[in-house]
């Protein structure tokens, strides 16, 4: 544009105009990472707007290519690093379809107990920065520390607090340490006390219901053309859950309830995450009761390492270890997708094998970059004070949304 | 996944009456096939919309998923005799939350012409994952509402998920040690 059309554009401007476009982030507190939103408003009311994302694409994907199947995992934890495990379950769930290996029935229970603990840490994480984002800033700590509970237990089974690399193809890294039930009891324990507090502390609160009832309403039929599943799609009454629609690991043989909600709005998501920690207790407790001995990984020399004690007497499970770890197994040409139910919604994987040690493409369906693209329809018409509390209502974790 | 093969077979059923013969199975008159234990229907770019447009009418009303591939120097790959292969496949995942079942559609696209399309017509939902397709492939949407950059920076050049996008590198610089 020259300057002399600028200047006659600039003139013709109706003086009455109040629309603005303003960004909102990417540097903002509470937009959960770096995530931009640009807004048109006129006054205070939100006209149209758009999630700007990307930055912090780090092209995991491509570096999928070149990692073996059993470096995968590391990869892959590090996309929704508030519930990673789920990411690693759906990539080992993908591989071992490709493999058509048979999983030990401790391993499946390991996973599902440990992928609900890490839907309570989660959603607790949740309810920490939804309670900041809207003012309810004692909310941080509590949920911080709830959440933190479930982490140290994390971090005695797998080593680490975020990023475990547990769940493995052909089954979990190691079996579940000593005294593991006392710990995940000792959890249990005092957990549903701490939820009884946050209904005191916003549940009933009129503040909190003001805040939030009737803020960034959607319904069924936006949602699932919008292809948003998890807590946004189960808050417009729409009950839909992977682990009861398409049962994986071993959900068809424990009792939970799918909670949902009434109008679609902030109130509801947030209602549901909250309740969705109760029930993901109640699996957990059956976990505790029927999980199997056994195995903790396919006993299948070609796809998971063999004892360490065996390496020095057998010169067949030195070669085993050696090739796994160097070379990789290999995986039968072939493609698959297989999703499951993560706190935020369906995740999926898509895996194409060539037949080499390394996959031809590996694709995560996130449900948050996804999901994310309801905002501007529940933004729409909405007040720009809101737009805080509708952001926070997604639960958008952005090392997903960017990849 | 719990796919169930017995209702995709009365659509087949249905909809074979009036095609030619061979022993491809189709569905809307494009082949299908079952990949462990999960229905996969191979279409080409032309047919594409109106096979997403049919299978919305089934039931397939969510698109889940929507990404390209890039099988260059991949010769593993087996497809029905009917589908020629080229470079490039649009992978999409649709779910029928109905019936609690899925159904994949993989469109073959030529390295030439990677155009197709854009189902945002019938799924609002594909619009994120048709520009993310656009970025690391070079995937092209007809009629796409918004197509620009979306992962990518808007000056970015190339498509990094193609097979002959070749990973960037800096080189390690080792210092010398001294005393040795």
């Amino acid at each position: 544009m020259s300057e002399a059309e600028a200047e006659e554009r600039a003139s013709v401007v109706d003086p009455d105009d109040e629309r603005m476009i303003i960004n909102m982030g990417p540097q903002h507190p509470s937009t959960h990472g770096v995530l931009r939103v640009t807004m048109e408003l006129q006054g205070e009311t939100v006209l149209r707007s758009k999630p700007v994302i990307g930055y912090l694409h780090t092209g995991m994907e491509k570096t999928a290519e070149d990692l073996t199947y059993l470096q995968g995992p590391t990869n892959v934890t590090r996309m929704d690093y508030a519930a990673p495990l789920f990411t690693e379950l759906t990539f080992s769930l993908a591989v071992e379809a490709l493999l058509e290996i048979e999983m030990p029935d401790r391993a499946t229970w390991i996973r599902m107990l440990m992928c609900e603990l890490n839907r309570m840490s989660s959603h607790l994480l949740f309810l920490a920065t939804n309670g900041m984002d809207l003012g309810a800033v004692g909310m941080m700590i509590y949920g911080w520390r709830e959440r933190e509970e479930v982490l140290r237990f994390f971090e005695k089974v797998t080593g680490l607090r975020m990023n475990h690399n547990y769940i493995r193809p052909g089954g979990v890294a190691a079996d579940l340490p000593d005294g593991w039930q006392e710990d995940v009891q000792n959890i249990l324990k005092v957990l549903p006390e701490r939820l009884e507090q946050f209904d005191v502390l916003m549940t009933g609160q009129p503040i909190w219901r003001e805040r939030t009832q009737g803020i960034g309403v959607i319904t069924t039929e936006e949602a699932l053309a919008m292809g948003a599943t998890g807590p946004i799609l189960r808050s417009t009454g729409y009950a839909w859950d992977l682990r009861r629609a398409m049962p994986y690991l071993a959900y068809d043989q424990v009792d939970f309830d799918i909670v949902v909600g009434t109008y679609g709005d902030t109130f509801d998501r947030y209602a549901i995450r909250l309740n969705e920690i109760r029930e993901s207790m109640r699996i957990v407790e059956q976990c505790l009761e029927l999980i199997p001995d056994g195995p903790y990984r396919a006993e299948d020399r070609k796809v998971t390492p063999p004892p360490r004690a065996r390496i020095d007497e057998s010169m067949e499970a030195l070669i085993h270890h050696f090739k796994i770890f160097t070379e990789g197994f290999k995986v039968p040409p072939g493609e698959v997708y297989t999703a499951v139910e993560s706190p935020r919604g369906e995740l999926g994987c898509y895996l194409v094998s060539d037949g080499g040690p390394k996959p031809q493409r590996m694709h995560i369906r996130a449900p948050s970059f996804v999901n994310l693209q309801t905002l501007p329809h529940m933004m729409h018409g909405g007040l720009l004070a809101d737009a805080i509390a509708v952001i926070s209502s997604i639960d958008p974790i952005m090392g997903e949304v960017d990849r | 996944m719990t796919e169930s093969p017995a209702s995709v077979d009365e659509e087949i059923e249905s909809a074979e009456q009036d095609m030619p013969e061979d022993d491809v199975e189709r569905l809307h008159g494009s082949a299908v096939v079952v990949n462990n234990n999960q229905t996969v229907v191979h279409t080409g770019k032309a047919e594409y919309h109106d096979l997403i447009q049919s299978l919305n009418d089934d039931g397939y009303g969510v698109c889940v998923d929507l990404c390209g591939v890039d099988y260059l120097g991949n010769d593993t790959r087996s497809l029905p005799v009917t589908v020629t292969a080229e470079r490039f496949e649009l992978v999409v995942n649709l779910l029928d939350v109905q019936a609690s079942r899925r159904l994949r559609v993989r469109v073959q696209l030529s390295e030439a012409a990677p155009m197709v399309a854009t189902i945002t017509d019938i799924h609002p939902g594909a619009e994120a994952m048709e520009r993310e397709a656009n970025d690391m492939f070079g995937l092209e949407f007809e009629g796409h509402p918004d197509p620009t950059p979306i992962l990518l920076p808007d000056d970015w050049q190339g498509h990094p998920l193609r097979k002959d996008y070749s990973m960037g590198r800096i080189p390690v610089q080792f210092k010398a040690v001294d005393g040795r």
